[in-house]
């Protein structure tokens, strides 16, 4: 309760419950392997962080891939050059992605509204183009940034031999491929979801959602408004190199197409699909995004005959290639509906969603208290 | 123009403001004295909020200069001239509409208290009780402590406006700009605002108050500027600008257009 005021300090230990039971509950959802799990956390991560300048200070960017490619470049060349464990690899993505963040930050700050976002945009394509070509020397270009068995390794190389084949990464002496890789990066959420509370509820997150309510009044107000913007994109860069960073710790490999401007815009889908400005939104809609491109998208007509194998033959021809549009290759056509019906009839998301679920039942059982209390209780015990 | 006995707050010299061809501001000095309230009054579109907005560096002057306590702020931005002791209402109100109405007036307490800028993010909202407590004071004052947690864009015009005063009260300006306080308000809050108005200037607090309501006017003001397309027509304590003829003219003139 020192660190958190009360209400806040609940939903995080609830947060933190839900990150850390994820190999239980995705069962039924066929998702609980690390793989996913790890995007999950990793996602979830850059969405937390996304949101905390889109959502608080409104401001748009269209470049956060950008960031998440730097956090992985800087990872891999920290696996490279120095050591195969993962902590110094996240926090040289942190640093790096945060002073790339701050020289495209001061630049695009300039100009607010479409203008910022379209700079991002432009900054980060730029990225992706000089990543591909002038400087191959460190993105090895086209290829891919990925370890060799030449890499020099200092640290490591310093204490031990060199082995016969490429090492993994580690967190001292766990290996980070696995489970343990998706402890690792869930834990992180939960820490980078913890600071983007108490950045919630700080004076400093007052004065973001007041730069998002009415900036100019902000300045009659007497608060200079670019360095609180600026600080809030470097935060939120710094977000999104960590998530970088992590996605080399659990594949150490890093490409330029990360920094594409398809997945800049996949984060703002993300933020929007769970809800702009809220706390667990983001991460919902990253959830959910990850799990449409991973899961939805394996679906193919084999496993939909299984599915409705119970249904006589005819109807079961009619049915599934109908609902194959909307699998394997068609996820993004689920994904886009989905959105659509999001923005169209839950503007604050889906947790806005939930929120008005929550006030019709809270409603439902005002009303109930009065002529039938039994059944109420009955049936908050089932929920 | 200033004696020995007052000072000079603001100093507006030989201001000028061109939009393209239309002279909305000319040839404009007006010297604002310590501890007082100087309103100005003149017809719609006379130029008031342009005069107000070269004060808060919302708008450059096309020439000449605004001097504040001894410091040319003309050019300077606003948050660097609010920092220096300027507060102001505006015509339409300046609030934060998603904000609560206690956060708008702990907001202004913090640039007042930190300066321009801070980062203060591992600090804790709830737990800044001597800012809290003082909005709470100053949201009282304007009569609103019914409505500390209503967020603040879903309040009556006047509420705002009411609101925005306690914004710029809560930071103690040695000059507070007030664009017509109190339109929007019934009889009853303008009268409240008006004893809360005559309560601050007796904590030493310059205003400078532009308002249509001649009641309000001539209950509040030492002096009294009249402006007109952009000109100042007359000047003087309120009982010389109410008995002068170019002022009768141009208010005429200005109810038949
Ligand atoms: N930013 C601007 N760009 C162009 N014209 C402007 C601008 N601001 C004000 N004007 C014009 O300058 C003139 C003076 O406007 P101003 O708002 O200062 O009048 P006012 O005296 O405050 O009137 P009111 O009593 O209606 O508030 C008007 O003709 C207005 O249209
Ligand atoms: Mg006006």
């Amino acid at each position: 309760m020192l660190l958190l005021p009360k209400k806040e300090l609940i939903t995080f230990l609830i947060f933190a419950l839900v990150v850390l039971t994820m190999p239980i509950w995705l069962i039924p959802f066929g998702g609980a392997y690390p793989g996913l799990m790890q995007k999950f956390a990793i996602f979830g991560l850059m969405a937390v962080g996304f949101n905390i300048l889109f959502g608080l200070t409104g401001y748009l960017s269209f470049g956060h891939a950008a960031f998440l490619g730097v956090g992985s470049y800087t990872a891999v060349w920290s696996f490279k050059l120095l050591t195969m464990n993962a902590l110094p690899a996240v926090i040289f993505a942190i640093i790096f992605s945060g002073l790339f963040a701050l020289a495209i930050g001061y630049v695009s700050l300039r100009r607010s509204g479409i203008y910022f976002s379209i700079l991002t945009l432009a900054f980060a394509q730029m990225s992706y183009n000089l990543a591909y070509s002038v400087l191959t020397p460190i993105t090895n270009g086209e290829t891919g940034l990925a370890l060799t068995l030449q890499d020099p390794r200092v640290l490591d190389l310093a204490f031990a031999e060199r082995g016969a084949g490429l090492p993994p990464v580690t967190l001292f002496g766990l290996d980070m491929a696995g489970y343990w890789g998706f402890y690792f990066t869930a834990v992180i959420l939960i820490i980078g979801y913890f600071i983007a509370q108490k950045i919630a509820v700080s004076p400093f997150g007052m004065m973001l959602k007041g730069i998002k309510s009415n900036q100019n009044r902000m300045g009659y107000t007497g608060f200079n408004t670019k360095p609180y913007t600026l600080a809030a994109f470097v935060i939120s860069g710094m977000y999104a190199g960590l998530a970088g960073g992590l996605l080399a710790v659990t594949d150490p490999l890093a490409g330029a197409e990360r920094m594409q401007w398809t997945a800049s815009g996949e984060v703002v889908l993300m933020v929007v699909l769970g809800g702009i400005g809220t706390m667990f939104g983001p991460v919902l809609g990253a959830w959910i995004i990850e799990y449409f491109s991973n899961i939805f998208s394996a679906i193919n007509e084999g496993i939909l005959h299984d599915v409705f194998g119970f249904l006589p033959t005819s109807v079961q021809d009619f049915i599934v290639p109908i609902l194959a549009l909307f699998v394997g290759e068609g996820w993004e056509l689920t994904l886009g509906l989905m959105f659509m019906l999001v923005v169209i009839f839950l503007p604050g998301g889906l947790i806005e969603g939930y929120r008005r679920i929550m006030a019709r039942l809270g409603g439902d059982r005002e009303n109930g208290k009065s002529d039938a209390k039994q059944p109420v209780a009955e049936k908050a015990e089932d929920e | 123009m200033s004696t020995a006995k007052h000072n000079t707050v603001l100093h507006v010299a030989d201001v000028h403001m061109r939009f393209g061809g239309l002279h909305a501001l000319a040839d404009i000095d007006l010297e604002v004295e310590e501890g007082k309230i100087h309103a100005i009054i003149g017809p719609n579109g006379a130029g008031k909020s342009t005069l107000l907005n070269v004060c808060v560096g919302r708008l450059a002057p096309t020439s000449g200069a605004v001097v504040f306590d001894g410091q040319v702020i003309t050019g300077m931005k606003p948050h660097q001239i609010n920092q220096i002791g300027v507060a102001r209402v505006f015509q339409t109100p300046e609030i934060f509409a998603e904000l609560s109405v206690l956060e708008n007036v702990m907001a202004p307490a913090f640039a007042k208290r930190d300066g321009a800028f801070k980062l203060n993010f591992m600090k804790n909202l709830a737990r800044e009780s001597e800012i809290r407590e003082e909005a709470e004071h100053f949201i009282e004052d304007v009569g609103m402590k019914a409505e500390l947690e209503t967020p603040a864009g879903s309040l009556s015009r006047g509420d705002k406006r009411r609101l925005e005063l306690a914004m710029c009260l809560i930071q103690h300006p040695k000059l507070l700009l007030l664009d017509e306080p109190t339109a929007g308000m019934s009889r009853h809050d303008t009268n409240t605002t008006i004893e809360l108005l005559k309560k601050i200037k007796e904590r030493g607090m310059t205003k400078v108050i532009i308002e249509h309501d001649m009641h309000v006017v001539f209950s509040l003001a030492d002096k009294i500027s009249v402006l007109a397309q952009g000109r100042i027509i007359a000047e003087g304590d309120p009982e010389t600008v109410r008995n002068d003829p170019e002022v009768k003219k141009a208010y005429l003139g200005g109810a038949h257009e």
